[in-house]
């Protein structure tokens, strides 16, 4: 079985399925694949924050048109996701932590990120349940938490509606480019074919840049997650910290959704999962934050894979070595929030050869590494 | 050679007995107080009673079982009121909480005799106080001298169903109904099988003789339909005869349950590769006939890792436990191993027979009515699964929160994956299963936590 | 739901609360046995509104009779001995 498109993406993560969909809306024959269901590594399984506030200044610009899309969610795929604006509370828990929030204002002014500094009095003031090491905060009201679960599903059924083709379950074990079109073979023994390929295959990504001579120095990130049992909803903003070793966030129904360090992986099988000792860690940075979570009991913990790149910020861009490649992969722990923009960029990449949106910084060859063969 | 074994039922209890008697002192893990597992959990001390008197037929294996557990506990690094969270098997260590504080313990081989638990098939009011398992109403009446109320329905199949009857009738309580989904003549078929052993069925028919002798109505090849209730109480249970016709009778209090199911959270999390069983329609972790698992150094016996019952739980703990000793180039007494292998085999055949006796009424789970709660720790009912059911139960239970509450799937997992099957028409094998996920059972949020390591 | 207590009703007494109510229980009993053979009825309810629980498989497995004990915290009163004095809140 061979199937010609004119775009195939690689990766069915919510940056992917946004950019099938938006691909598919302007009219391209898009085909998606994804090895297993859409939606199963670290867009599934990351915490759902929807998050600007902090993020590097190269990726504001992305984050903030992400955000204009994640507001509009509903109407464009006709489900939310569940994004609530909850705003996001980033906590310093000491003087240097403190002036980090300071110094960041004047990067959140720059790129028309409302942010509101809360002072040492009035934070507890505002939020009697944070513990006393809590100096001060800064408040991003603009943003917000989703739930990572329902945001590739939809994504890709809005794909499928617009005419995108997805293809879950289909593992791509080889990659060539023939004659000015890429032939990607399937484990199942189908043929894929197309002049464009998007490479969005989060850490595997890498595997596949390295296929086309660009290899990158891209590790897998597995988030250490945990979820609580329902209690009374009193936190309503999502926090962080500076420096993120925790983050956690509670939902409406009462669930905390607690956050920080790594698990352990295995990208090959693919297979993730939480450690106990960065568990159990995460429960003391937890009630140092909010102490009534003492004695609330977890009843989950779970894992997934992303890729990191040694800078935290992802390769996004048209490849360095192959006409018709382009990356966008290796979103290094926080790609949730970018996903719907992601795929809007990359839809511009493709059909009209640039974006409005800067992206120097996200260059494949800013690391300059010898072209390598690394394994699929 | 540090061994640790999960479980002090009837399978941890024999496991032991082997270790120890072979001079070895493993770590020895029980969630509860006390050991013997489920079927031969004792009462607290304060309602002790004599064993005949509590565990009737059983009361010699009882009384046997506790006096090995007793005799052992000294010998061993006994680990009482322990939960093990999680297991992570290349580290070789346990992950465990007694009484708020964190110990881990590294082990070159473990045994996990996990046990089991009710096997439930969501009913209309199944939630209601009043309303329990067969499991429950078992343990109320053994291990705390009480009915689950003054007037009991038992509804379900299986052994347990007559079990629970017959203890209910001898000690006391009123049984107004026991309803069997299986009718008699799926049971007449499956006498042959049974006969076998025919221990086994002589005690089955006992107890539905014993049952019927009393005067208590019974019902063959019924399907329950709703359990009402009032705003405190039960008040009835309606069901349809195998006739066709609709009856109700009064009741306080409903016990239900379709056999059982195994605890395999660990050996999931263990890395145990699970296949699903078409006997005994439930997804069992790979094990051959000596408790070995895919897993090297991870060993799997009785009811946790299938449904055999206690006396196969028995058999099986010892056989695994001469499997770590062969395996740790021991010596083995061959002689004994051969007559285990061979009590095992003849305990599979009876067990296919049972299973075919009382088989699970997949079509009960597969029709439940859209407005039945079918997940109760999120409050999920069967229509909101359908309407979002795709072909993979994880990725149905990521869409609807279906098994994510604090049972983790344990109660409605198996009525989620008939719902499940035949709102897509496929078979429930193709649809995967819901996977474990530390912890194995709820566990606080506590400041600093204590670590303690064992040897 | 009100369990029926069948035999050794001659053990200690012991003197509980339940959400500040005296409840009399027998040396020996779970929580749920105290509570559900006196007239607690249920022990908490669904955070989703599907009503009163008590409870369903006295196993410590079904994770539905969570109640707050004074000083100790959240326990599943089917696997927890009731102790004289002990202040319980339903959960």
């Amino acid at each position: 079985m061979t199937i010609e498109s004119d775009v195939l993406v690689l990766g069915g993560g919510g940056a992917g399925c946004s950019a099938a969909l938006h691909l598919a809306r302007r009219g391209s024959k898009v085909t998606l694949l994804e090895r297993g269901l859409v939606g199963s590594q670290a867009s599934g399984v990351n915490y759902g924050g929807v998050r600007q506030q902090g993020r590097h200044p190269a990726e504001l610009p992305i984050a903030r048109r992400s955000r204009e899309i994640w507001g509009r969610l509903k109407e464009l795929v006709g489900c939310d996701a569940e994004f609530s604006i909850t705003g996001h509370l980033k906590l310093a828990r000491n003087a240097d932590e403190e002036a980090d929030l300071i110094a960041y204002l004047d990067t959140a002014r720059a790129y028309d990120l409302p942010l509101r500094m809360i002072g040492r009095n009035a934070i507890h003031r505002e939020y009697p349940w944070l513990g006393p090491d809590v100096v001060a905060g800064s408040l991003a009201p603009d943003d917000g938490s989703a739930n990572p679960r329902l945001l590739s599903p939809a994504l890709a059924h809005a794909a499928r509606a617009a005419g995108a083709a997805v293809h879950e379950q289909t593992e791509i074990t080889s990659y060539d480019r023939l004659n000015g079109r890429f032939v990607l073979k399937a484990r199942n023994g189908a043929e894929f074919r197309a002049p464009i390929l998007v490479n969005m295959a989060g850490y595997w990504g890498g595997a596949v840049a390295a296929a086309f001579g660009e290899a990158v120095p891209i590790e897998p990130l597995s988030p250490n997650m945990l979820v609580t049992e329902p209690t009374t909803y009193f936190i309503k903003p999502n926090l962080g910290v500076v420096g993120g070793n925790i983050y956690l966030r509670q939902i409406p129904r009462g669930n905390v959704i607690v956050g920080g360090g790594h698990g352990e992986s295995d990208p090959a099988v693919p297979w993730s999962r939480p450690l106990p000792e960065v568990t159990l860690q995460n429960f003391n940075y937890a009630l140092q934050l909010v102490p009534a979570l003492a004695g609330l009991h977890v009843i989950r913990s779970w894992s997934g894979i992303d890729g990191q790149m040694p800078d935290h910020i992802p390769v996004i861009g048209p490849s360095r070595t192959t006409p018709g490649l382009f990356h966008a992969f290796g979103f290094s722990g926080h790609g949730f929030q970018l996903g719907p923009a992601i795929g809007a960029i990359m839809s511009e990449l493709v059909l009209d050869g640039h974006s409005d949106v800067p992206l120097e910084a996200f260059q494949i060859d800013r690391w300059n590494v010898q072209p390598a063969v690394r394994e699929a | 050679m540090k061994i640790a074994v999960v479980g002090a039922g009837p399978a941890g209890v024999r496991a032991v007995e082997v270790l120890v008697a072979a001079g070895h002192r493993p770590i020895w893990i029980d969630e509860a107080p006390d050991g013997g597992g489920r079927i031969y959990q004792r009462p607290p001390a304060a309602l002790r009673r004599n064993a005949r008197e509590l565990y009737g037929f059983e009361s010699t294996k009882a009384a046997a079982l506790h006096g090995c557990l007793d005799r052992l506990k000294p010998l061993v690094d006994w680990r009482p009121e322990t939960l093990v969270w999680h297991i992570h098997p290349g580290r070789k260590t346990l992950y465990m909480l007694n009484g708020g504080m964190q110990a881990t313990a590294a082990y070159d081989a473990v045994l996990l005799c996990t046990g089991a638990m009710d096997r439930v098939i969501p009913l209309q009011g199944w939630t209601q106080p009043g309303v329990t398992t067969l499991g429950a109403a078992q343990i109320a009446v053994k291990a705390q001298g009480c009915a689950i109320g003054h007037r009991v329905a038992l509804v379900g199949t299986g052994p347990l169903l007559w079990l629970v009857a017959h203890q209910y009738a001898k000690a006391g309580a009123q049984v107004a109904v026991v309803i069997d989904t299986t009718s008699l003549a799926s049971l007449a078929a499956a006498a042959p099988g049974l006969l076998r052993d025919s221990i086994t069925f002589a005690k089955g028919l006992y107890y539905m003789g014993s049952v019927k002798a009393r005067g208590i109505p019974t019902v063959h090849g019924a399907i329950p339909l709703a359990i009402e209730h009032d705003e405190t109480a039960v008040t009835g249970v309606r069901f349809r005869d195998a006739r066709g016709r609709e009856q109700r009778v009064a009741c306080d209090a409903v016990g239900m349950g379709w056999g059982l199911k195994p605890e395999s959270q660990l050996a999931d999390l263990a890395g145990i590769p699970f296949d699903f069983d078409p006997l005994q329609h439930n997804w069992l972790p790979e094990r051959d006939a000596t408790g070995r698992t895919p897993v090297a150094s991870h060993y799997l016996a009785g009811d946790g890792a299938s449904i055999g019952g206690a006396a196969v739980a028995e058999l099986a703990g010892a056989r695994a436990a001469w499997a770590i000793l062969q395996d740790a180039g021991r010596a083995i007494d061959t002689a004994a191993v051969r007559r285990l292998d061979r009590a095992l085999a003849r305990q599979r055949k009876i067990r296919a027979a049972l299973e075919r006796a009382f088989p699970f009424p997949v079509r009960l789970a597969a029709d439940l009515a859209d407005d039945i709660i079918l997940c109760r720790c999120e409050g999920l009912r069967a229509g909101e699964l359908r309407a979002a059911a795709v072909s993979d139960l994880n990725r149905t239970k990521a869409l609807t929160r279906t098994g994510m509450g604090r049972c983790q799937g344990r109660i409605c997992g198996v009525a989620a994956s008939e719902v499940l099957a035949a709102a897509v028409n496929q078979e429930t094998a193709t649809l995967g299963r819901l996977r474990g996920q530390p912890p194995v059972k709820p566990m606080p949020v506590t400041s600093l936590p204590a670590r303690e390591h064992a040897a | 739901m009100k369990l029926l207590r069948l035999r050794d009703t001659d053990r200690p007494r012991l003197a509980l609360t339940l959400d500040g109510k005296p409840i009399e229980a027998l040396d020996g009993d779970t929580l749920l046995t105290a509570l559900l053979a006196a007239d607690a009825v249920f022990l908490r309810r669904s955070e989703f509104g599907d009503g009163p629980r008590a409870g369903f498989c006295l196993m410590g497995a079904c994770q539905d009779c969570w109640v707050e004990v004074e000083g100790t915290g959240r326990v599943r009163a089917c696997v927890t001995l009731a102790v004289d004095g002990m202040k319980v809140r339903r959960g």
